[in-house]
């Protein structure tokens, strides 16, 4: 039996992804998570270029990785002292959350394998940059604009948050 | 072949782990790389259904626009953390309870 | 500068020293004394100019008016006027003030209030400089009363003596009695005329707009006013114990300022008296002249002698005016102001040598007070109206109104023997004064020993009113600047000889009685008494007028007060007790509902309210993770209805 290359990689990039999904949720060191959380990152920009979205993957690695990582390194530096190597992440309510996830899981797989979903054969797609680029420009301008608006709005507010310093 | 369902198996997966690290975590940055992580579940869910249900870029679309809007929220999470450290010195959310009844 | 100008300075500038004075007057050099003097000064100085307007054109007038308060269609002016008496007043009150005010510079030596004293004085002469320009009603009265005011801040000075504080309060009271009148009598001359201006108010008479009784009602309140002010009988009560002053202050009082403006005032409101009001007004001046003259015979304190020979005095101006003799009343205003400052100052110098203000403890001063003495003879002279000292002109004058008019009106003969027998009594009276304290042996020894002339900044004083004592009366000048404002009828062709026959006799027979009794000693004054004694009695307590008040209006009006204060106590404070008592137990039975039932319904609705809360609150744990765990839980449940 052969098989096909896309199925040796997803399942090896699913092993990454859910394997570092694993260590981020469990490392009691909250760097190794922010590291563990790169290659969840990473792992599902693979997804989307066997999904062949490309430009969707590109983002990916570019914010995520990126943008949001480096954000949450500064966050984990910021508020604890550098030299104190072992930044301990307590965790509380463990087995109810067990519960409560292992539940949710088993639902969803029976959601996902009870429904019938209306499968097409997918299309071919390639240059996906410009065509976004054009729906951004043409049917979701509103929200496009919006968005640009609420991250300027956001800025504004982590620098009015963040700048209150000792007060009160 | 790789269908449908191992995405939707795999997104399934990682929106409980990022679950269990909202619920479990005290710690303020960790919980926030748990909600990462269900933001790019729901995001392979989006794009998955776009590439096998739905054709075409609408799912691309509106993972775009969810990567923004956890770019603003990391950004926001951060100041919000470097507030609360300044009053509490302490970013472990269940210290942070003036809130309590 | 213009005359407005002038004048203006001349009311203004003791106001300006008053309130300089009351302010900084401790921090002053010398507290300021310097300061209140030359502003004396400067107003008489500035008086002048108008002195010789007047002077130069008897007809003179000059009104200086603002509209001060104007209530839709009412407005009080406020105005000040000038005309022949105005200007000889102002210069008469600022010349004779100012050199009271010298005097008291000696007098008032080492006073411990002695800036403030300057300062009320200031204000006193400032308040009848106001009085004596005002043009109408109402500008008038403020000054009125602002002469009571600082007539009572001087009378009560030296308020640490009791007598003085009351006399004070008396005088204030007394002249309060008096200002009633003269508003009520303001208020029905506005009501029917619609004015309060002087020219309008004399315009509207003589058209017969208000006529009758009603005028002469009115111009009786009008000169209840002046009863008050000007001591008549029977308020005159307060001028004797207003002595407990300072004498500089009797001086002014009795001289230039409170006493004056009665007179002045009626002389100014002439118009406003009817006949019949004058009548009246003659009756009481005349007692008032006669049987202050007969008091003043048995007194034996030197200022009272003089304070009820000016009450005498007063009661002339009065009947002057009231019979026909508006120049002549007037007149004596004017030469009585002179010598009876001149007296005052002269017998505060004896005050200041002696110590002593009684008669019995003098005696043989002549000789040690020489200016003293020769400065009180020419007061005493002008007094008992010998000729030609100043005296005797005006009240000769006034004897020849009274006389006319008694001869025109035979029924009121009792008005001329008033006048005749009180101008023996004058001499009488003030040469009793002269002799006992000046002549004769000395009765106390010790005192006359440390007698002494008082210092020139007295005695200036009064040699410069001496001479004006002497020579007020000379040349007819009053008669050229005081015009009557209304035509007076012409007394009989004999009646001024008569009068000045009649006159000179009483007073010569007047100062000669006196020389018997107290130089010659033909006639034993203790004999004389002894054999009259009741009447002697009557006088030594001034015909118990005092007593009368007492009895007849403080007393009763006490026994009304303290009736009041019990019906007040017992059946109004009673009802008010027991409404208070009657409210207090309804509202403890309202208070008890309230606490039990309306409280404990509430409480009720609290606890339970409160006790569901302390349930709920366990749920509120603070910490965001359990929500998201119980919101997990739902979603679950959701699902799970979904899917199975």
């Amino acid at each position: 039996m052969q098989i096909p290359a896309e199925a040796i990689v997803f399942y090896a990039l699913t092993a990454i992804t859910v394997l570092s999904g694993l260590v981020v949720v469990t490392s009691r060191k909250l760097v190794h998570s922010a590291f563990a959380l790169v290659f969840a990152f990473s792992g599902l920009a693979g997804y989307y270029v066997l999904l062949s979205a490309d430009f969707l993957a590109a983002a990916q690695v570019l914010i995520y990785v990126g943008g949001i990582l480096i954000l949450i390194l500064f966050a984990v530096m910021l508020t604890h002292r550098i030299e104190s190597l072992d930044i301990r992440s307590e965790t509380l309510q463990l087995l109810p959350a067990i519960a409560g996830c292992g539940a949710i899981v088993v639902l969803m797989l029976l959601a996902v394998y009870r429904t019938p979903w209306a499968v097409k054969e997918p299309q071919v797609l390639t240059q996906t940059a410009q065509s976004i680029g054009s729906l951004f420009m043409t049917d979701y301008l509103l929200p496009f604009e919006v968005a640009s608006v609420h991250l300027l709005i956001a800025l504004v507010g982590a620098v009015i948050i963040a700048g209150k310093r000792g007060g009160q | 072949m790789i269908g449908l369902h191992h995405y939707l198996v795999v997104s399934a997966v990682l929106f409980a782990l990022g679950m269990f690290a909202i619920i479990t975590r005290k710690n303020g940055v960790a919980i926030l790389m748990g909600i990462e992580l269900v933001l790019n579940a729901a995001n392979l869910n989006f794009v998955a259904f776009s590439r096998y249900v739905w054709g075409g870029l609408t799912g691309q679309v509106f993972a775009i626009f969810v990567i923004m809007l956890a770019a603003a929220e990391a950004a926001v999470m951060l100041a919000i953390v470097i507030a609360v450290y300044d009053r509490f010195q302490s970013i472990d959310v269940d210290r942070v309870d003036s809130l309590k009844g | 500068m213009d005359l407005a100008t002038y004048v203006l300075i001349a009311l203004f500038a003791p106001l300006a020293g008053a309130t300089v004075q009351i302010f900084l007057g401790r921090r002053l050099p010398r507290h300021g004394d310097w300061l209140c003097v030359g502003v004396l000064f400067v107003s008489f100085v500035a008086s002048i100019p108008t002195f010789n307007a007047v002077w130069a054109n008897p007809a003179f007038k000059l009104q200086i008016l603002s509209e001060w308060l104007t209530l839709g269609s009412f407005g009080i002016p406020l105005g000040l006027q000038v005309d022949g008496l105005t200007g000889i007043m102002l210069t008469v009150v600022s010349f004779i003030a100012a050199f009271i005010h010298l005097y008291s510079v000696g007098y008032m030596h080492g006073d411990p209030r002695y800036s403030r004293y300057f300062a009320y004085l200031n204000f006193f002469t400032f308040s009848m400089l106001g009085l004596v320009l005002a043009d109408n009603f109402f500008l008038i009265y403020v000054f009125w009363e602002l002469v009571g005011l600082s007539s009572y801040l001087l009378i009560g000075f030296w308020f640490e003596r009791p007598a003085a504080a009351n006399a004070g309060k008396k005088a204030f009271i007394v002249n309060r009695v008096g200002d009633v009148g003269f508003f009520v009598g303001i208020l029905l001359l506005w009501t029917q005329l619609g004015t309060f201006r002087f020219e309008e108010v004399f315009k509207g008479i003589a058209a017969g707009q208000m006529a009758g009784p009603l005028l002469t009602v009115t111009g009786l309140c009008v000169f209840l006013g002046a009863v008050g002010k000007s001591a008549q009988f029977p308020l005159h009560v307060w001028l004797p114990d207003a002595m407990e002053g300072p004498t500089p202050v009797s001086a002014l009082i009795h001289a230039a300022t409170m006493v004056a403006a009665g007179v002045y005032m009626v002389g100014r409101v002439y118009p406003v008296f009817t006949p019949d009001a004058f009548v009246v007004i003659a009756y009481v001046a005349g007692i008032t002249a006669f049987f202050a003259g007969t008091i003043a015979l048995t007194q034996f304190d030197i200022k009272r002698v003089i304070a009820y020979s000016t009450l005498s005095q007063l009661g002339y101006m009065m009947l002057g005016l009231a019979t026909g003799g508006y120049v002549a009343g007037l007149f004596h205003l004017v030469t009585h102001a002179f010598f009876k400052a001149l007296m005052f100052l002269a017998a505060g110098s004896v005050i200041h040598a002696l110590h002593t203000q009684d008669l019995r403890e003098m005696g043989g001063l002549r000789a040690k007070m020489p200016v003293t003495f020769w400065t009180m003879m020419a007061g005493s002279l002008a007094l008992a109206g010998v000729p030609p000292f100043s005296g005797f002109f005006s009240k000769d004058a006034i004897i020849g109104a009274t006389l006319g008019f008694v001869m025109a009106h035979p029924q009121h003969l009792l008005l001329a023997l008033f006048a005749v027998g009180g101008a023996l009594l004058t001499g009488l009276y003030a040469f009793r004064l002269m002799f006992l304290a000046f002549t004769g042996a000395p009765r106390d020894r010790e005192k006359h020993h440390h007698a002494h002339e008082s210092p020139p900044v007295m005695t200036v004083p009064l040699v410069v009113l001496a001479v004006f004592a002497v020579g007020a009366g000379w040349g007819g000048w009053f008669e050229r600047l005081v015009r009557p404002p209304v035509e007076l009828p012409h007394g009989p062709a004999g009646a001024h000889t008569l009068a000045l026959a009649l006159s000179l006799l009483a007073a010569g027979l007047g100062i000669l009685l006196a020389y018997w009794t107290y130089v010659v000693g033909k006639i034993s004054a203790g004999r004389v008494a002894d054999r009259y004694r009741p009447v002697y009695t009557l006088l030594f307590n001034k015909y118990y007028v005092d007593e009368l008040y007492a009895a007849g209006v403080v007393r009763p009006f006490l026994a009304l007060t303290r009736g009041c204060a019990a019906f007040d106590l017992g059946v109004i404070d009673g009802f008010v007790n027991w409404c208070g008592r009657f409210t207090r137990g309804v509202s403890r039975v309202q208070g008890w509902i309230d606490f039990r039932i309306v409280d404990g319904a509430v409480n009720l609705v609290g606890n339970a309210i409160r006790a569901w809360g302390a349930v709920l609150r366990l749920v509120q744990t603070g910490v965001v993770q359990n929500y998201i765990l119980v919101l997990l839980g739902g979603v679950l449940v959701i699902l799970l209805l979904k899917v199975l």
